[in-house]
């Protein structure tokens, strides 16, 4: 083997460093996958659509100022506070988004990861250099992880600095009435931004296990955007009430817990704890559906 | 030793069709072995089970003497391989393509890897092109990239799946060149082909694949010599024809009716005539049974460029 070896690697010194011992451990694969993300036009592109909602909303209340409480509920309630605190924006983006449009980037992502490379046929070259199917899976959850953080972050960031720029900043108003720092409503924003993203890594796993059944990425990307939709239209009915704890979607708007003071974690641990257990589930489910699939593409 | 060994390897499909059947592979270290069947024998299925990516029904195999799929890691990057076609990302350029392999590689040193994709394209001819993106990539430049991706690191062996398909002819030289000395860098090289003339030209040895069986395999000089030239002598006297025929050193010397043939071997014709006139054999006819390495892959596989079903 070793003879083998040495009689053909080519003369020279790159040579002798050409090939080297695996690392215990190398961010190298997992970097270009965020290359691979973020290096793409397409993905740009839904960024950029996420970040018009902010800006759009800015604009919205600047030209025509809510009156009085700015209609019902959080979000009335947050998009009156706009005009006192442009970090509000940043709230009231994220709650218009979180139904619709950030679900819809993670499943694009998602959605593509195995099935993308299965339908260009580069996940047979990706796989016999080796990759092994397990460290494939790790490292697309991991970048499309890192993805659903940067969507959130860049719509709340967007938001943030727009409002701050447009409306000047102030103490926060919380859902409660009481009124905290700056500061401290900043760092709340933080952790919505937080929540919201372990939210979209619990999503996204489905994503990553219809991603594995088919070759068809458009196909996993539409299914599990319906299973958002059809999870949200069942929250939505009363008589369902039993299964609603049980819905990838339920928990999700249970972000605006965190601008309540002092912060009510009744409903933010089992939103925590949902987003886990389908991580761990359709997690699982992809491993065991890739590992033991034929690549045939 | 051998480079690829498998025993009994199977494949089944869902579809109840059975793509590969029961094939002994042997392909010896140091050799370039011509991997030859018509379109849809089982060459791709069997190489997809050579690397892992799909499960044989049964059977099993050895790479590089290492038993498959449990020392995978270990083995896999020792090997370069092109399997049914170029497939890279089409938004990314030649060489981006490229550094994401190689970043996927954990056997490769980061340091090196731009000089590394540089001398890959370099030698398929692509470096002028390394910027461009992979969807303007014309059917021969994408085949190309293909075979670069293998040469990203010294390999031991490469597994290469008709490699020549939709090069010009230009392009179909320059790649069995590449091969030639690739091979003679010390990398054993399995072919897969459905070409004939391709195996003829840079193979050392052969397997032919026929409804996914392998129904023959061996070196190619071996095969040739099977098929090889013969004289053939029509005489009045065919047992003075047959003796001279022997004395010259001609093998397998033949007689039916009148007719005498013989192995040519390196004896020249002109030398053989000039011999049966000198011992006064009455030559009525003389001629040269060429070589037909075709008539036999036709008769091994049937009817040559049927696509088996
Ligand atoms: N994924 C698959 N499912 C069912 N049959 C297949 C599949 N892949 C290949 N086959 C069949 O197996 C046979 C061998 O195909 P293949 O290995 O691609 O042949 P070759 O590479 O020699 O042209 C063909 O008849 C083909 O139709
Ligand atoms: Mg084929």
């Amino acid at each position: 083997m070793s003879a083998v070896e040495t009689a053909i690697a080519p003369a020279g010194p790159a040579a002798a460093t050409a090939v080297v011992k695996p690392p215990a451990f190398s961010t190298r694969f997992f970097r270009s996958e965020l290359w691979l993300i973020f290096g793409r036009r397409r993905n740009w592109i839904g960024l950029a659509v996420l970040a018009v909602v902010p800006i759009v909303l800015t604009v919205a209340v600047k030209v025509s100022p809510p009156g009085g409480d700015g209609g019902g509920g959080e979000a009335g309630s947050f998009v009156s506070q706009i005009t006192n605190n442009g970090l509000f924006v940043a709230l009231v983006a994220l709650l218009f988004e979180m139904p619709l449009f950030l679900p819809i980037a993670i499943a694009a992502i998602s959605g593509d990861a195995i099935a993308g490379e299965a339908n260009l046929g580069t996940l047979r070259y990706v796989l016999s250099v080796p990759v092994d199917r397990t460290r494939l899976l790790l490292v697309k959850l991991a970048a499309q992880a890192v993805f659903a953080l940067a969507a959130t972050l860049l719509v709340a960031g967007v938001g943030a600095l727009l409002g701050l720029a447009v409306f000047g900043s102030g103490p926060v108003v919380t859902l409660a009435g009481t009124t905290i720092g700056f500061g401290a409503g900043l760092w709340r924003l933080l952790l919505v931004c937080a929540y919201l993203t372990v939210c979209l890594i619990g999503f996204g796993a489905i994503g990553l296990f219809a991603s594995s059944l088919t070759e068809q990425p458009i196909g996993a990307t539409i299914a599990v955007m319906l299973l958002c939709f059809a999870s949200e239209i069942m929250d939505a009915i009363d008589q369902l009430s039993a299964i609603h704890r049980y819905l990838p979607t339920h928990y999700w708007l249970s972000f605006v817990e965190l601008m309540r003071d002092p912060v009510d974690f009744g409903r933010l641990v089992p939103g925590l704890l949902s987003a886990l257990a389908y991580l761990a589930i359709f997690g699982s489910a992809a491993w065991a559906r890739l590992s033991s699939r034929d690549v045939t593409s | 030793m051998t480079a690829i060994a498998t025993f009994g390897l199977t494949k089944r499909f869902g579809t109840g069709q059975v793509a590969v059947n029961a094939v002994d592979l042997a392909v010896p270290t140091g050799s370039v072995y011509g991997f030859l069947g018509p379109n849809g024998s089982g060459k791709t299925t069997t190489i997809r089970m050579l690397l892992g990516l799909i499960r044989p029904t049964q059977g099993g195999h050895e790479l590089l003497g290492e038993p498959m799929p449990v020392r995978a890691a270990q083995v896999l990057p020792r090997i370069g391989a092109l399997v049914e076609g170029p497939a890279f990302h089409p938004y990314l350029s030649g060489r981006d393509n490229l550094r994401r392999l190689d970043a996927a590689d954990r056997t490769t040193d980061p340091r090196t890897e731009q000089s590394r994709v540089d001398a890959a394209l370099d030698r398929v001819g692509l470096l002028a092109a390394a910027t461009k993106r992979y969807r303007i990539f014309s059917l021969g430049m994408r085949q190309r990239l293909a075979i670069a991706a293998t040469l990203l690191r010294p390999r031991d062996l490469l597994i290469l799946d008709e490699p020549t398909n939709g090069l010009d002819p230009q392009g179909t030289r320059e790649v069995r060149q590449l091969l030639v000395s690739l091979a003679a860098e010390g990398s054993t090289v399995l072919l897969s082909t459905h070409l004939l003339s391709e195996v003829e030209q840079i193979c050392s040895h052969v397997g032919v694949m026929h409804l996914g069986r392998l129904v023959a395999q061996d070196e190619l000089a071996a095969l040739r010599a099977q098929t090889a030239p013969r004289a053939r002598v029509r005489s009045a006297d065919p047992a003075a024809a047959a003796g001279t025929l022997g004395e010259l050193g001609l093998a397998e010397v033949q007689r039916s009716g009148e007719t005498v043939t013989a192995l040519l071997g390196d004896a020249a014709p002109e030398k053989v005539v000039a011999a049966l006139v000198h011992a006064g054999v009455p030559v009525q006819g003389f001629e040269v049974a060429a070589a037909d390495l075709e008539e036999m892959f036709v008769g091994l596989t049937g009817e040559g460029f049927d696509v088996s079903g």
